[in-house]
């Protein structure tokens, strides 16, 4: 399975995912640059964290807008999975390939801690090969990541089965609605999560319960650590 | 050329953290009788076209950029 990673400038954690990528599928990724106007044949396509064009204006906003993006819509729309990681997620959004946006995290700060996620829909592209409600830690690193949909929205997401995943057992760290840490489109094919799964793909990160999300994506069959 | 102020705040409802801190510092300060305070975001934008020319194409920056539709209202002001 062929994944590419798209790189922004102010991105900074697309080298944690390159290397995840690469470890879990056994292939490095294509690496595309914003004002790239092609992707490569991908089964994949990630959007990785950090802060894009400094977060000038909004989280993801100027992003949102680069050239690349009209090709991750043509992609997504075909169908081909996009995951969107902490400022990917915002950048979808802002993209409104996700539904929803992220605003200040609540409590203000800059939160960089390890959560608990609770995998809310196992039957998605993106989280097959965990049970629901099966619950892994996960870390975050974000400042504006507190979810936010008006309520014929969140009503709609809630309905779809398209949260992904939730904080659970009150770790939630930036106040999103109905605890919200990643959603996918309706479609199913495009994830939007704060939490960094790529951060926990190797015993030396702590665990490696992040991996069953790439290899639900890339169709990987699970590893003896997922 | 036409001078235009857009003014981009959070819609009500939507939660603002920023501006509860805010507010909690005027409180601070001893300013009494603070009720609320919201935080938003002002832009000065310089335009070589018409006003009318203008206010059109204000209204789709707000819309293609400015603001967040989801979560944001916008008001376009010209101001000279």
């Amino acid at each position: 399975m062929k994944s590419s990673v798209i790189l922004f400038p102010g991105s900074n954690r697309d080298r944690d995912m390159i290397s995840a990528l690469t470890k879990i599928s056994g292939t490095a990724p294509n690496l595309v640059w914003h004002t790239d106007t092609d992707i490569p044949d991908s089964d994949l396509i990630v959007v990785p964290g950090g802060f894009s064009y400094g977060d000038y204006l909004r989280s993801g906003a100027i992003a949102a807008r680069s050239p690349v993006m009209d090709e991750i819509r043509k992609a997504a729309d075909k169908g081909i999975r996009v995951m969107g990681v902490c400022n990917g997620f915002q950048i979808l959004t802002e993209a409104q390939l996700l539904p929803g946006a992220l605003m200040r995290n609540a409590g203000l700060r800059f939160v960089c801690k390890t959560v608990k996620l609770e995998v809310t829909n196992a039957e998605t592209q993106f989280t097959g090969q965990y049970e629901k409600g099966q619950i892994i830690p996960c870390p975050v690193a974000h400042h504006d990541g507190n979810f936010f949909a008006e309520a014929d929205d969140l009503k709609r997401i809630e309905d779809n089965g398209q949260v992904a995943f939730r904080y659970a057992d009150g770790t939630n760290p930036n106040g999103s609605i109905n605890d919200i840490a990643g959603i996918i489109n309706e479609a199913g094919n495009v994830l939007g999560m704060m939490p960094h799964p790529e951060n926990l793909i190797e015993p030396d990160h702590g665990g490696q319960q992040g991996r069953g999300i790439f290899e639900s994506a890339l169709e990987i069959v699970a590893s003896e650590a997922a | 050329m036409t001078k235009a102020r857009v003014t981009v705040t959070l819609k009500n409802g939507v939660l603002d953290p920023q501006g509860k801190a805010i507010e909690g510092g005027l409180y601070s300060l001893g300013f009494e009788g603070v009720e609320s305070v919201r935080q938003g975001k002002v832009f000065d934008v310089e335009l070589s076209g018409s006003k009318k020319e203008a206010e059109a194409q204000l209204a789709d920056m707000c819309e293609k950029l400015l603001a967040n539709t989801v979560i944001e209202d916008y008001a376009v002001e010209i101001v000279g």
